[in-house]
């Protein structure tokens, strides 16, 4: 039997039930829902937990580090009263952590005068400033035709295998505050960078710990790792803890913060495995019904707000199991995030990098990013034109592989080359590459100018005129 | 106003069991926890009460005590609604902002309609007057582009005792003293209406007119009538809410209803700033005037999604009932059916398919049939037109809700993927997508435009459906192997397609098309294709049809001829037909 001790937070010893990550606890007096608890296994050693139902007198608990070594009648469960905050301060940049907020670098605990509860609020749509400044991240296939913008929320689906690490860091490394054609662009918005990782091999960490040191990055990065060998459990608190932070620095530090979620596939199965042990009613694939609402209130964590200059833009990153998009955690995800970079494994084979599958993917705040004042006036027609050619493109290649090439018709052709040209010099570049917005125009109307004039009707006769080269 | 009825037993997420009060009834609103968080009774069971709570449950606690208020979750209506922004409970964004900052709050209770603001009420009736449920009362300037009538709540009637004179009020003071048979009552400019109870009218009539939304794929080829139900299904990315703006600033309603249902939140932001600087191209006043926006984003409680659909459909009725055309979109359906399902797993009921729960369809059914062509309860006409998007899990519409959906709605604007990739926008898919409503509507277009409409839209879709079927042997021999005339259609397909199909959103000229536009486009294509046909037959080859330059000019015209400038559209087809004139010539 469970007994009753009052000793500052409330503590039971004794639980009713053990079942992989969780804990029942019979016989707790008054028990907020979502409150922390510590679990004290028979050797004292401690570990957290969160509660996730509670009734008059039982209390159901998810616990982090997993229930190894709990028995039924040593543990001791002890109620904190609240939710699971942790401290946030500018101090954390250059700092890393477990995927719990706790250093693991060996250095002294942050020291905070804030402490926020890791859900967050959200953000009132009123308060919120639409997001309007384009990042130059110096990659064509995104400045050009799938433009980030501060403030937005743009996932890459990859696949394993495929270069997303490279990718991500590439952007972190290049990302600057764009500036139209022709200006230079302002040095001011250094981005500060936020990094967890989800269930992640300790490679990939490394990976990137070695990248934002390589470009000098590392004093204002915060890592949060959880690591594939870490408890899963946790997995559903890092990306929530590293936001926390995020919003702190962006919303009450005005900083510019680059959030990168790595992977959130492995998030999503740790959210599985948990709804699973509750017996609650699966939807697709096993993953429960409120997997929506539950990545929902990870990635609407992101945007800029009237009182604040600072500005939170997230780049989650997931592998498509089975290189599947419509696999459910892609598939939500698409829907709640502002578009979407997709990694193709075509391109990878072929050599080109980064293997952006450019039909695929999708900016959906790149229409107010872009255009005069902002990039080029022609930047939107020209970026339609590339999509509808290269579309055009998939089809010809279709064609020519049933009939051959030498029956394709002459402007066929011309589409043949403009595709091999488009991946192999607009797709295609260096790894430390760092292309203007202007190259990267430039290249896009070099390329068009493959075609004849007549087929390019997404941009206008006067465009033409300024910019085809035969 | 509240009284404490019981203590809560049982959390789980926004789900809470309560014991207490057996005088609960099912469906009433009550306030939970010491934050009086607002929650909605949705099961009783001998003294225990399962309620739905709109707002974040962190930190309760068994024990926590809960009011009851003895009402139904209810909108408040009444001038002052339009140009606003709600959440899905109806209280007030930018007061919310006000109060408790940009992050919203917990336990925040505010009145959805502000009560300081004075507005200018000129009567229509006088002492002594009978009058009926939605009899006007007389009129208010909502808005320069809207007259709001206020009208006697629709379960009243008797005879006026008093009426106040022309002048300003708020909408708490009396404007008319009503005599009925339970003693006598004051009336206001305010009302409160239960959500989930639709508001009465006279009778359903037919829908007779389309809802015209300058779009040309909906207009000409698949029109919604006012008083209809639309679903736009599309995969993400595939353009849904694109296009539900488009409607929600262009459609020829007087009223429109935004309901972003578990979306984004930069999406409401970009309503929000947007609207106010648009032009309605009919009243010539900003978009704004005419709009209300409810707004529940993703990551707001996912209890209030359930019922900010009911708080849109109530405005829009509210605004039926004075006799205006009332678009809504719901964007999207998907989100809160998904709310449904997670409200349900949460109660443990028994799922039916994809865990949803087995009155899925019943719940959409009755969303649905709130729209109508209708005569008011004071004889005049109005109308709910419900455009719904649905979001189908890996774009797939085998699935549940678009597959219920369907049951209820009968105009299908199915948006499709592989459009959007070759940024065809809107990504309507003209095969898959249809409209129940064609035959209704082609007296309308006679009218309007003087053209045969119906006759018109038949020759494209059978050309656009003959080349899908040519396209698939190009597909296996390419299309040298294909006669001339065949070549012909897919010439003329690619016009329809590229030509008048496709609308870019963000063009000035082209994100509107007005009706005239559109049927003229339409027949010019026709036109050509007409006379190619003719001159193909007499041996003229497809490259000379192609190598034409009104060609280029057809191609363009959606953009190059300016909406007041259809005159132009004339020179076209005279080009038109000079050049082909020409080739006739060479092969006579």
């Amino acid at each position: 039997m469970s007994e009753f001790i009052d000793r500052g937070g409330q503590e039971v010893i004794g639980v009713a039930r053990v079942e992989g990550p969780i804990v029942v606890v019979d016989g707790a007096g008054s028990v907020g829902y979502d409150e922390v608890v510590e679990v004290f296994d028979s050797r004292g050693r401690v570990r957290r937990g969160r509660v996730l139902e509670v009734g008059e007198d039982v209390a159901v608990v998810e616990v982090f580090a997993g229930t190894t070594g709990l028995s039924i009648d040593d543990t001791r469960v002890r109620f904190l009263g609240q939710p699971l905050r942790i401290p946030v301060t500018e101090e954390m940049l250059g700092r890393i952590f477990d995927g719990m907020g706790t250093p693991i670098d060996g250095g002294p605990e942050p020291l905070a005068d804030h402490y926020a509860d890791i859900n967050g609020q959200p953000i009132n749509p009123t308060a919120r400033v639409y997001p309007r400044d384009y990042i130059q991240t110096g990659i064509s296939a995104i400045d050009g035709m799938n433009t980030l913008v501060m403030g937005q929320k743009l996932p890459i689906f990859s696949g394993s295998g495929l270069p997303h690490d490279q990718l991500a860091a590439q952007i972190v490394r290049q990302a600057t505050l764009g500036a139209p054609v022709g200006e230079t662009p302002t040095q001011a918005a250094e981005f500060v960078i936020v990094f967890a990782a989800m269930g992640v091999k300790h490679d990939v960490a490394a990976y990137f710990r070695d990248s934002f040191a390589e470009s000098g990055a590392l004093t204002r990065v915060a890592m949060f790792l959880n690591l594939a060998d870490d408890p899963p459990v946790e997995r559903l608190v890092t990306p929530r803890v590293a936001l926390t932070l995020a919003e702190y620095l962006a919303f009450e530090r005005q900083m510019h913060v680059l959030v990168i979620l790595t992977d959130m596939t492995n998030y999503c199965e740790a959210l599985r495995q948990i709804s699973n042990i509750r017996g609650e009613v699966p939807s697709r694939k096993g993953y429960p019904g409120y997997l929506y609402s539950d990545l929902a209130s990870i990635y609407e964590r992101t945007g800029r707000i009237k009182t604040s200059k600072g500005s939170i833009t997230q780049l989650p990153i997931l592998t498509m199991p089975n290189d599947d998009i419509t696999h459910p955690v892609p598939d939500l995800t698409g829907y709640i995030t502002e578009g979407q970079i997709v990694l193709s494994r075509d391109l990878a084979y072929q050599g080109i990098y980064p293997p952006i599958a450019v039909l695929p993917s999708l900016s959906r705040l790149m229409k107010d990013g872009i255009g005069e004042g902002r990039t080029r006036a022609d930047h939107s027609h020209l970026s339609a034109q590339l999509y509808a050619s290269y579309a055009h493109v998939q089809d010809v290649r279709a064609l020519a592989s049933v009939i051959g090439e030498e029956e394709l018709s002459t402007v066929d052709r011309q589409y043949l080359e403009f595709g091999r040209a488009f991946e192999q010099e607009f797709v295609n570049q260096g790894p430390t590459e760092n292309r203007t917005i202007e190259e990267t125009l430039n290249i896009g109307w070099r390329l068009l100018s493959i075609l004849p004039p007549e087929e390019l009707t997404r941009v206008s006769p006067d465009e033409i005129q300024q910019y085809y080269r035969k | 106003m509240s009284w404490q009825i019981g203590t809560v037993t049982w959390i789980n997420g926004p789900v809470v069991r309560a014991r207490g009060s057996r005088q609960v009834s099912m469906l009433e609103v009550v306030e939970v926890g010491d934050e009086h968080l607002v929650g909605e009774v949705i099961g009783l069971e001998g003294d225990i009460i399962t309620i739905q709570v709109y707002e974040e449950t962190s930190g309760m606690r068994p024990g926590a005590p809960v009011y009851g208020t003895g009402m139904p979750l209810s909108v408040e209506l009444g001038p002052g609604l339009l140009r606003s922004i709600f959440d899905g409970i109806q209280r007030p964004l930018p007061v919310l902002e006000m109060r408790s900052g940009s992050f919203i709050g917990r336990g925040v209770h505010l009145t959805p309609l502000y009560r300081k603001d004075r507005w200018q009420f000129t009567p229509r009736v006088k002492a002594g007057d009978y009058v009926t449920g939605g009899s006007i009362l007389g009129t208010v300037p909502e808005t320069p582009a809207l007259e709001h009538r206020v009208l006697v709540p629709p379960d009243l009637e008797g005879t006026l005792t008093w009426v106040a004179p022309a002048g300003e009020y708020t909408i708490d003071e009396p404007i008319a003293r009503l005599r009925t048979e339970n003693g006598e009552q004051e009336l206001t400019m305010l009302q409160r209406w239960p959500v989930r109870r639709p508001r009465p009218y006279r009778s359903r009539l037919a829908p007779a007119e389309p809802l015209i939304t300058g779009q040309r794929v909906l207009d000409t080829f698949f029109p919604l009538a006012k008083g209809g139900a639309a679903a736009i299904p599309g995969g993400f990315g595939a353009g849904k809410t694109v296009a539900q703006h488009q409607i929600a600033k262009w459609a020829d309603a007087q009223v429109v209803v935004y309901i972003g249902c578990g979306e984004r939140g930069n999406e409401m932001t970009e309503v929000l700033q947007e609207f106010p600087e648009l032009v309605d191209p009919r009243s010539g006043r900003p978009l704004m005037e005419r709009t209300v926006l409810i707004a529940n984003t993703s990551n707001m409680p996912v209890a209030a999604r359930e019922a900010s659909i009911y708080t849109g459909i109530t405005i829009a009725e509210y605004y039926r009932d004075m006799g205006y055309h009332v678009a809504l979109m719901a964007d999207s359906t998907s989100r809160w059916a998904e709310a449904l399902r997670e409200i349900s797993g949460r109660l443990e009921e028994m799922p039916a398919e994809e865990g949803y729960p087995a009155y899925l369809a019943a719940r959409l059914a009755e969303f649905y049939e709130r729209a109508g062509y209708v005569e008011t309860l004071n004889g005049e006409r109005g109308s709910v037109s419900i455009i719904g998007a649905v979001s189908p899990p890996g774009g797939d519409f085998s699935e549940p809700v678009t597959q219920h959906t369907k049951r209820f709605i009968r105009c299908f604007w199915a948006l499709d993927k592989a459009l959007a990739s070759a940024r065809h926008f809107p990504s309507v898919n003209w095969l898959e997508s249809y409209s129940e409503y064609v035959d209704d509507m082609a007296d309308w277009w006679r009218e309007q435009v003087e053209r045969d409409w119906q006759t018109m839209r038949g020759q494209a879709m059978t050309i656009l459906t003959e080349e899908s079927r040519l396209e698939r042997i190009v597909k296996l021999v390419g299309p040298d192997a294909l006669p001339d005339e065949q070549r012909l259609i897919l010439e003329t397909a690619r016009l329809l397609r590229e030509g008048f199909l496709q609308q870019s959103a963000l063009d000035e000229v082209d994100a509107y098309s007005p009706v005239q536009k559109q049927i003229r486009m339409l027949d010019l294509i026709l036109h050509f294709h007409q006379r190619a046909q003719r001159i193909i037959k007499r041996g003229a080859l497809i490259v000379m049809i192609h190598d034409l330059p009104v060609v280029n000019k057809l191609m363009r015209m959606k953009t190059l001829v300016a909406n007041d400038q259809l005159e132009k559209l004339d020179d076209i087809r005279r080009e038109l037909d000079e050049q082909m004139d020409q080739l006739e010539a060479e092969y006579r």
